[in-house]
């Protein structure tokens, strides 16, 4: 064993040092109170379960990131937690089985097998929330306005929210009625905005000529606010349930351009991000600097159907290791340097200030005072017999 | 004001065609590119600069973010898994094809077929989907060397005009796809960006429907 196999970390797999870790963690707290007070109650995943209900209902996406491993009490696969979004879900439907909606909120580690986002690494720390047992727009409002607080409260300032639809794209393909190979080719091009052979698949496929004209389209109609009133033209024909979509996500527009009217909306109706889980309005928050998204979600209904219960549900989550870059400021320096000294009165004293909530470094023997370097701005000094809190450096 | 938007060229030919695509839609290199050493190049809009790169390197300096747009050939796309990338329009220039090659008339002389090529990826997929074992091995040049060699019985490679290969005694077989030159589009950066990205795709778009319709 060389010296660098001691110290080498895998790929993707990141130590979260100082002031770094204090900026996670007081963001952490600062999440989960926002979500406390919203009705969110905390749950806690096991970071390993059985595979098969790790990966029930969400596709081979999240089969490929899910570290795999042996239980020797059982012989059964079990999966390390690459999502913890099915196992809130698990949780809903079968360990609470409440009726009506179930708010709940996690921070939890999760590993991915491959880092294909490359800024969150293999081991993201995932926060997020979920609310089940409620189909309504309101419920899918209530989570994108916390995705955007919880941006906000990281220190986001320039905020652009992409809105898709998934209803759209897949009400357009069963009224196409393709086989499978035929809808996944025509999927992975509407999801690639490849515009010549979305035109060439459809005109290979659909022969139903409003239809294919519709499909055609529908890569096309991504951009501002003139989106939806374009869809709504070019979708005129289209089922029911496309309408729908549409005027759900006016409504969201007009609710989340009130509340917060400085974040810019894009609309992007072919967006099919997670088609394979989810069932109707999708977002993703992205932030300048940043390549990748910085909260995804959107409803995800029917997903507890496998627990033997399919609820509603809408979701958002977000890697509190990127949530934790936005803002890079210096922890504050507000300790109080205390000296090597055995000394009753300094104990006492030293307790005290703790007890208040103060952040007391007391020097070790033979320690050089370089008190600022332990965030420290004030010391103990002794000023006949009394110990006093004074600027650092006035002695 | 805001940052400037960064275009992804591929060296060589295809910035070649590349260059007077984008010309016609109205962005043109501020110094001539083949006489600078430099890597970032300023145009004539404030707001667009291009880096010329490796063709290879496109799709990651795209999916990254550190590239917003990018100019590369279907193959790499391909090879790369270009996963999470828009790729709103066919640049309809560098036109070839992909293909597997061998030895003329050369019967696989491996139990498991052996292929040389730079694609592995492809060429692991391509094989798989004819229900054909290959031991794919990766090199970085002079494919048509390997069957001479009895390094490979087949080759996987690009093929324009097919003269490399009947030089060396080799023939074109199966085709596995055709390529062109595509623009990528990262995505955090058309949901940003897209009052910028959008015109400028349209542009090009119809700079390639003219020439397309020229020729």
């Amino acid at each position: 064993m060389t010296i660098a196999d001691r110290w080498l970390l895998p790929d993707g797999m990141d130590e979260v040092l100082p002031p770094q870790a204090l900026r996670m963690e007081s963001l952490r707290r600062a999440l989960l109170d926002l979500y406390d007070c919203w009705g969110y109650d905390l749950v806690v995943p096991p970071p390993v379960e059985f595979l098969d209900s790790l990966l029930t209902g969400t596709g081979t996406d999240l089969e490929l990131q899910t570290f795999k491993l042996t239980d020797q009490l059982t012989g059964r696969m079990m999966g390390a937690s690459a999502d913890v979004t099915p196992q809130v879900a698990r949780m809903d439907a079968h360990s609470l089985r409440r009726d009506g909606p179930v708010r709940l909120c996690y921070c939890a580690h999760v590993l991915r097998a491959q880092a294909d986002e490359y800024q969150g690494g293999r081991s993201p720390v995932q926060v997020g929330l979920e609310l089940f047992g409620h189909a309504g727009l309101e419920a899918d409002i209530e989570i994108l306005r916390l995705a955007l607080s919880s941006l906000t409260v990281a220190g986001a300032e320039d905020i652009h929210l992409a809105l898709g639809h998934i209803g759209i794209y897949r009400a357009l393909a069963e009224e196409a009625g393709l086989d499978e190979n035929d809808e996944l080719a025509l999927f992975e091009a509407v999801e690639r905005k490849n515009l010549s052979d979305v035109d060439a698949l459809v005109a290979q496929f659909v022969s139903d000529s409003a239809l294919a004209a519709m499909l055609c389209h529908l890569p096309r109609l991504h951009g501002g606010h003139d989106v939806l009133a374009r869809a709504r033209e070019v979708f005129a024909a289209a089922p029911a349930s496309v309408a729908d979509a549409l005027s759900q996500l006016l409504a969201i527009q007009g609710s989340i351009s009130e509340i917060f009217p400085h974040v810019s909306l894009y609309f992007d109706l072919a967006e099919l991000r997670g088609y394979q889980y989810h069932t109707g309005m999708v977002f993703a928050a992205y932030v300048p600097g940043y390549g990748q998204a910085l909260a995804k979600g959107g409803r995800y209904d029917d997903t507890g159907r496998a627990f033997g219960r399919p609820r509603p549900a809408t979701g958002c989550s977000m890697d509190l290791k990127m949530l934790a870059s936005l803002a890079e400021q210096e922890p504050p320096c507000d300790g109080i340097w205390a000296p090597a000294r055995e000394d009753v009165a300094l104990r006492m004293r030293v307790g005290e200030l703790r007890a208040a909530g103060e952040r007391v470094v007391q020097a070790l023997p033979g320690q050089s005072t370089n008190a600022a370097a332990h965030r420290c701005d004030r010391e103990l000094v002794e000023v006949a017999g009394q110990w006093q809190v004074v600027a650092l450096g006035v002695q | 004001m805001s940052k400037p938007l960064i275009l992804a060229l591929s060296k060589g030919r295809i910035l070649k065609e590349t260059l007077p695509l984008l010309a016609d839609a109205g962005i043109v290199p501020a110094e001539d590119l083949d006489k600078s050493r430099k890597l970032l190049f300023d145009t004539n809009l404030p707001d667009v600069k291009f880096v010329v790169i490796r063709a290879t390197d496109v799709p990651t300096y795209v999916q990254l973010g550190a590239a917003d747009i990018g100019v590369a050939g279907k193959d790499v796309l391909m090879e790369h898994g270009a996963k999470g990338l828009y790729e709103p329009l066919d640049l309809n220039i560098s036109r070839c094809r992909l293909m597997t090659a061998g030895i003329m008339g050369g019967a696989p002389r491996h139990a498991r077929r052996r292929v040389a090529t730079k694609f592995v990826n492809i060429a692991r997929r391509y094989y798989a989907s004819q229900g054909i074992q290959a031991e794919v091995i990766k090199l970085y040049g002079a494919m048509e060397l390997a069957p001479l060699m009895n390094l490979a019985d087949e080759i996987v490679d690009i093929v324009d005009t097919g003269n490399t290969l009947r030089a060396n005694g080799m023939e074109p077989r199966e085709l596995i796809t055709e390529i062109s030159t595509r623009l990528v589009v990262n995505k955090a950066s058309m949901t940003m960006q897209h009052e910028r990205i959008t015109p400028l795709v349209e542009r090009l778009r119809e700079a390639v429907n003219k020439r397309r319709s020229e020729t």
